[in-house]
């Protein structure tokens, strides 16, 4: 068991995803930062996709009841196990009773702790995923509460740890206030959008807003003019897809998002750079730079060879 | 038809334009064939009023082949009879009173009594268009013209589950609670999401859906059953 001593700002059990049951109107929730799930979990000895904590911001404190070995991925957080402090990208051994103690992240934003086996909470449509809106799935259906005791899995993993990543291996992470490119697949809605509000939408260092979550993250700059109204016949919506509502502004749906939607949608950032908007914070530059479908292909597989090197 | 891409993992197949209970029978034909002949080469299909998104690993199945794959089941179906839906599923429905209370103002800004908007509301077999918003919520399509009402100026804060409503044109049910700016006019002790159950969702899109007014003692009986995993939804056809 895991018990929780403190939650942090929002930590929650989340595993791949879950899928198969958009067409029921059940998100695909998941982590947000998939690559740095499939690092923490490669570096426990478990398979990519196994269920982990995810961390949100401030990473909160755990105690291990039972000996584990755990591994910290993604944002880049202060952690020291009784007192030592623990390099992110290293996996680790945490005797019985040890103590975990995470600090604020200084870059990134979401960190992910895996333990050896996954977090053994019940999988409820094929996922161990937290959708906190329906109250569905990971730990009782909501955010980490202290007190909180979480059962460590027996899932078949690699048995043993992988070696810790060098300095170079690590995914980018951007620095606070620095902007991120997001590549782009036009499309559905492209024609709905004024040749001047596609330039707006390519030629603009937009700013990550507050109201930025699981959900969404709402972007901030110069109105992007539509043809006519942003409101389409309702259809379906992908995590990456990014609406413009009718004051113009443009929200890029996250993987918590409804699986429909009905605002225009001039294009898609491709899933491998999802992760690049899900560790930017409040404050930090968005930029959209168009890419192919062989773009993205090759983006997918470089982000697969990563997962499982 | 249009193909539109989603994403490097996401091909629109839209079939129509607008809101027509015609497109909507297609799309779920279309849904039903990828299911039945994609199931190799597509991960998942969610369906909405006019259009199909299919979902796929473009590192197994290249776009252009989910592509040219998709628009050869839709030539199929151009030549295939349209099909009714297959279910009917029977809501339970207790209109007005404390499960209701919209219904008189909703019977108010329609020009009936209430009792001919309940009459009116639980008439037609809605079809289920698609569900969205909350798991399990469906958009319904078949509500009488004369029942449309505009949503509330400020959405609840918090609707109940089961609350049956309706906002403009539309009529729902929201699955769970959940804020809303819909007119709720009753409430259906049924759950259209029980994360207990291992298949969670009472509806699925394409079927069809009529609301059986009740009284509120039968709420409560029903509402029983169905806390202890005795109710079986009823079924026409």
């Amino acid at each position: 068991m895991i018990a929780v001593v403190k939650p942090g700002l929002l930590t929650t059990v989340q595993d791949a995803g879950r899928f198969g049951h958009r067409a029921s109107g059940m998100p695909v929730a998941g982590a947000m930062d998939r690559l740095a799930l499939a690092i923490a979990n490669r570096l426990a000895g478990n398979d990519p996709g196994a269920a982990a904590l995810e961390l949100t911001l401030v990473g909160g404190t755990f105690r291990f009841e039972w000996e584990v070995i755990a591994a910290l991925a993604g944002a880049e957080l202060p952690a020291s196990l009784d007192g030592q402090p623990i390099p992110t990208g290293t996996p680790f051994h945490a005797p019985a009773g040890a103590t975990l103690t995470l600090g604020v992240a200084s870059r990134g934003v979401r960190a992910y702790l895996a333990v050896q086996g996954g977090i053994g909470v019940p999988r409820l449509l094929g996922s161990r995923s937290t959708y906190a809106r329906a109250g569905f799935g990971g730990f009782e259906g909501r955010a980490l509460r202290a007190g909180d005791r979480l059962p460590v899995g027996n899932a078949p993993g690699h048995a043993s740890p992988g070696a810790a990543l060098l300095p170079g291996e690590f995914p980018e992470l951007a620095a606070p206030g620095s902007t991120v490119t997001l590549r782009v697949i036009p499309g559905p809605q492209e024609e709905l959008f004024h040749a001047e509000g596609l330039e707006t939408l390519h030629g603009t260092t937009w700013k990550v807003t507050t109201q930025n979550d699981r959900m969404g993250y709402r972007l901030e700059g110069p109105p992007v003019r539509l043809r006519g109204a942003a409101d389409i016949v309702t259809d379906a919506v992908v995590p990456g897809a990014v609406q413009v509502s009718g004051d113009g502004r443009p929200m890029v749906l996250m993987v918590d998002c409804q699986t429909t939607g009905g605002y225009a949608k001039p294009f898609t950032v491709i899933g491998p750079d999802l992760r690049r908007l899900a560790q930017a914070r409040a404050g930090d530059g968005v930029r959209f730079l168009r890419c192919t479908q062989a773009e993205a292909v090759a983006a997918l597989e470089e982000e697969r060879s990563w997962r499982s090197t | 038809m249009r193909i539109r891409a989603q994403g490097e993992g996401g091909v629109v197949v839209e079939l129509g334009d607008g809101i027509d209970p015609a497109v909507n029978a297609r799309v779920h034909q279309l849904a039903r064939a990828v299911a039945a002949r994609l199931g190799d080469e597509v991960l998942e299909a969610v369906p909405s009023y006019r259009s199909l998104l299919v979902i796929h690993d473009p590192l197994r199945t290249p776009r252009e082949r989910v592509v040219e794959r998709l628009r050869s089941l839709v030539e199929e179906l151009e030549h295939a009879p349209a099909i009714a839906p297959h279910r009917v599923v029977r809501i339970p429905t207790c209109y007005g009173g404390v499960h209701g209370p919209d219904l008189a103002e909703v019977a108010r800004l329609s020009g009936m009594t209430a009792e001919e908007a309940v009459r009116r509301h639980a008439a037609p077999a809605y079809l289920v268009h698609f569900l969205g918003f909350t798991p399990g919520f469906p958009y319904l399509g078949g509500l009488d013209p004369r029942l449309a009402t505009p949503r509330l100026d400020s959405p609840r804060a918090r609707i109940p589950g089961g609350s049956v409503a309706i906002g403009g044109v539309q009529t729902g049910i929201y699955p769970v609670e959940s804020p809303g700016g819909w007119r709720i006019v009753g409430r259906t002790p049924l759950r259209l999401f029980d994360p207990r159950l291992g298949s969670p969702f009472l509806l699925a899109p394409g079927d069809g859906l009529r609301f059986v007014p009740v009284d509120e003692a039968t709420f409560d009986v029903i509402a029983a059953e169905v806390e202890a995993s005795r109710y079986l939804a009823e079924v026409e056809g």
